[in-house]
């Protein structure tokens, strides 16, 4: 590697690109950036075909890769949950659905939807493809562990799809896999199953180190010249500190995983105390089931930030884009997610108030978890003055942006009431906390999650998804979900528990009977929806118009390559050097009405733009 | 424009929905008004947010669509807003937080009078005791199960003799009397759940946990298993029948206690060595 390792020669290069950057400005010190200090990093180019689509060092063919992978899983997911609220609407229609099936559709939902499709999405897929690009490096910091990420995330998806075809089937635990009925008989894929889903985890939790290492050491270390922690764009801190919340929560998955398979395969006692079965008395003795549930959500908690905060990240620079104004209160925003990332370790106890744990518990964590509303209210504040005043493109990218927006803040709303202790009592275990978390943390991110990729398909395909299609996709997603969460909350009020294959016939139960009907009708239609996305692709990757070099006009890096869609490297021969954050938009005496954070203050002297 | 007016429908349709729902709460039948109180409070102060927000922003979407020839305002930040905003919503969260803390304290502190109801949780049912003439329940211990001990009682606690046994999965209870639901599992997880009194609590194997409530409506509920236990979960159910005191009593006296379950299976026993015998 030293052989093209020259840090003094490129060391000579950017500092003489400082003095040339600056020539013929009135003042040569206001566009000064201070020069590297260590040279740039050598890669690995691919030679051949699997070389550069297969085992590809290059952070965005892996985040590709993962993106692929991952909407893989969430098909899988999707389909899981039609053939549930098949049952649910319309029980007995499907004559092969036992409640073992629905059990085991129920956890692999839950799980496949949470950690291999979110998470994996945003971190493993925009996580990789945008890290080196807005902060202006030329790929991740360590490539090779980069590729082994992805690969080890492939295996764990490989291990969890087999799990179908075991005997027993998949696990049936329900996707909080709470013992002890995890591991014994009584739960549909108690042998096999929960076995493989164990090793999957571990293998997912092993994958994500390795991506999760790069991503914080990438931010960290290799930013390009003049890009301050304060000036990165809002997308690589969410995702920045949801990768720091992973490396500190996964470890809890990963031990408890492999205690509980301990457990089951041993027969030790972590999480098992003594259990009378079918009249026996069992091998176990001493343990503690409430130990797992601690374990459990001091990882589960941070997850749902894991998945939260790319997307407030993403979607405060989507905004700030379309509406043509810069993010309110940058620095406000990027407190809050600081602060609510840090916060989320210390509220995960709120998911256990009728667990049985000590009820003085409660107090500390429906306080804590209250708090943690205030930063999380700020930034819906920011989002809509953002809008305040700006001059809103009301595009496909917009729309998903206000979808959001309303999903959010009614899921956490809804979070409110559940995290208000006493309150929680009546709503826990039942349909109340199904719409809550899917508002929240399944709809709500996936409005993010399209807003981006339509926002972000032409950087990396270098075409425009076709507009009107999009609107399609939009509305019959937006009211489509909407229509399927927002009445579920009422059914939790009647009373309706969750995870019940079947509802008999008690008198609140009944009458939940045509709501079902309608919730399942709407699920259809909304996952069917999705489909219109996978063709608009297919379509304008084949007669698609060409995007031209930042059709959307904004200022952050990675609209700022060398070539659409950029190559290995990202930035041809120079990298950026960045004088400014990226949300100067509409800057009163500019040109246009948005400054890219490559423009050198002499170039815009005569401009009303504050410092950043 | 469409989208703004969509938008204030999917909103208009939101409040409407919430104040014509047929599917409200089951009529409640226990203490814990104070519950639903801090429910509708939430709803007040959260759904205004909820209307407050979205409504700001179809305002805007309305107000600031995209024109050539206009600007967006350049202003990074207003302290004094965001200052006052983060100020209003603290203060916001302590009004909905204070009430439900006043009523968790009261969940978990039980009164004096209550009667000691044991609800062991079962792959998938229930079974109830309660405490004999002494008041006391007897301790336990999941090894002593057996059919002549179906609830484990430790032989030499004399506090478990003149436990009742209750030989159903339905409990009897005094109305207006408030009782501490004591919660034991033996093999998984459960959760014993009656929709009309609002309260729950897991049953942890291993462990025995409590809740209790005021039962203050006469008549027969259904108890639903509230933490998934496994492919019997949703069909794990139960009764609780709320009487008033004269009847709750007749219904009382009729039940085993725990020595005639003994003496019942000793007999038994007895008489099989004798049947073997001949």
């Amino acid at each position: 590697m030293s052989d093209e390792y020259d840090n003094n020669k490129s060391y000579q290069a950017q500092s003489s690109e400082v003095i040339d950057g600056s020539a013929g400005s009135v003042n040569p010190d206001i566009d000064y950036v201070r020069p590297a200090e260590v040279g740039e990093q050598d890669l690995y180019h691919g030679h051949s075909f699997i070389e550069k689509w297969v085992f590809c060092q290059d952070a965005k063919v892996i985040g590709v890769q993962y993106f692929l992978t991952a909407v893989f899983t969430g098909i899988v997911g999707l389909i899981l949950s039609w053939l549930m609220r098949l049952q649910l609407g319309f029980p007995g229609l499907a004559g092969f659905m036992t409640a073992e099936h629905y059990y085991q559709f129920v956890t692999m939902h839950g799980m496949i939807m949470v950690v291999y499709f979110l998470t994996a999405l945003f971190l493993g897929g925009f996580g990789n493809y945008l890290i080196p690009l807005m902060v202006g490096a030329r790929d991740m910091v360590f490539p090779y562990v980069n590729m082994l990420s992805f690969w080890m995330f492939f295996v764990a998806v490989a291990v969890l799809m087999a799990s179908f075809f075991v005997p027993g089937g998949p696990t049936g635990a329900g996707w909080t896999l709470y013992p002890p009925q995890t591991i014994l008989e009584g739960t549909p894929g108690s042998g096999m199953g929960i076995l493989l889903m164990l090793i999957s985890l571990s293998l997912f939790v092993i994958g994500f180190t390795m991506g999760g290492l790069n991503y914080m050491i990438t931010i960290l270390q290799a930013r390009t010249r003049g890009m301050t922690l304060m000036r990165m764009p809002l997308t690589v801190w969410g995702i920045f500190t949801a990768t720091v919340l992973a490396m500190l929560a996964f470890p809890a998955l990963l031990v408890s995983a492999i205690m509980m398979t301990l457990d089951k395969v041993l027969q030790t006692s972590f999480f098992m105390p003594t259990i009378l079965k079918a009249g026996e008395v069992l091998e176990y003795g001493g343990g503690s089931p409430i130990l797992f549930q601690h374990l459990f959500w001091f990882f589960g908690h941070p997850e749902v930030y894991i998945v939260a905060l790319p997307a407030f990240g993403i979607v405060s620079d989507l905004i700030s884009v379309h509406a043509r104004k810069n993010i309110f209160g940058y620095r406000m925003m990027v407190w809050a997610i600081v602060g609510i990332g840090g916060l989320s370790f210390f509220v995960w106890a709120h998911h256990m108030y009728v667990s049985g744990m000590n009820p003085w518990f409660g107090f500390f964590f429906a306080t804590t978890t209250l708090i943690i509303a205030v930063p999380t209210a700020m930034k819906v504040y920011n989002w809509i003055l953002t809008l305040w005043r700006g001059n809103i493109r009301i595009n496909t990218v917009m729309l998903w942006c206000l979808g959001f927006i309303v999903t959010f803040v009614n899921g956490g709303i809804t979070g409110i009431f559940l995290g208000n202790v006493s309150v929680d009592v009546p709503l826990s275990d039942t349909y109340f906390v199904i719409a809550h978390f899917h508002m929240v943390m399944g709809i709500a991110p996936l409005m993010v999650i399209m807003g981006a990729v339509y926002h972000w398909f032409p950087l990396v395909a270098g075409k425009m998804l076709h507009e009107g299609l999009g609107k399609w996709h939009f509305w019959i997603t937006f009211l489509g979900a909407y229509s399927i969460y927002f009445p579920m909350h009422y059914l939790g009020f009647i009373g309706v528990p969750r995870r019940y294959f079947e509802m008999y016939d008690s008198p609140y139960m009944t009458s939940a009977v045509g709501m079902n009907e309608f919730i399942s009708i709407a699920a259809f239609i909304v996952g069917a929806a999705q489909f219109i996305l996978v063709f608009n692709i297919i379509k304008t990757l084949k007669t698609g118009k060409k995007a031209e070099q930042n059709p959307w006009k904004a200022n952050s890096l990675e609209w700022y390559t060398s070539t659409v869609p950029p190559e290995h490297g990202n930035f041809g021969e120079r990298l950026p050097v960045v004088h400014r954050w990226p949300y100067d938009f509409s800057v009163p005496g500019a040109k246009d009405d948005f400054i890219p954070q490559t423009t050198a203050p002499s170039e815009v002297i005569h401009t009303e733009v504050e410092k950043t | 424009m469409h989208a703004g007016i969509i938008f204030l429908l999917v909103i208009i349709g939101s409040v409407l929905f919430h104040i014509f729902t047929p599917w409200y709460w089951t009529d409640i039948a226990s203490n814990w008004g104070g519950m639903d109180d801090t429910i509708t409070l939430t709803f007040w102060v959260g759904g205004g947010v909820f209307v407050a927000v979205c409504l700001f922003m179809i305002y805007c979407v309305f107000r600031y669509q995209h024109k050539e020839d206009r600007r967006a305002e350049y202003k990074p930040e207003d302290k004094k807003l965001e200052k006052i905003l983060t100020w209003a919503t603290t203060l916001g969260v302590c009004a909905l937080l204070a009430p439900g803390l006043i009523i968790w304290n009261q969940y978990v502190n039980v009164p004096k009078n209550a009667i000691e109801v044991d609800v062991m949780a079962w792959q998938w049912g229930w079974q109830y005791r309660l405490p004999g003439a002494d008041g006391k329940l007897g301790t336990t211990q999941v090894r002593n199960i057996a059919d002549n001990n179906p609830f484990g009682i430790n032989p030499d606690d004399p506090f478990g003799k003149d436990d009742i046994m209750v030989e159903s999965d339905v409990i009897n209870l005094e109305n207006n009397r408030p009782v501490k639901i004591l919660l034991r599992s033996v093999d998984v997880l459960h959760n014993w759940y009656v929709p009309q009194f609002r309260a729950k609590m897991d049953a942890v194997p291993g462990t025995v946990t409590f809740y209790w409530f005021e039962p203050n409506k006469v008549g027969e509920y259904e108890v639903l298993c509230a933490e998934y236990c496994g492919v019997g979960h949703y069909a794990m159910r139960g009764g609780v029948e709320v009487q008033d005191k004269v009847d709750y009593e007749v219904w009382l006296s009729e039940q085993e206690t725990f020595e005639q379950l003994s003496a019942r299976y000793e007999k038994l026993n007895v008489d099989g060595n004798k049947l073997a015998k001949k």
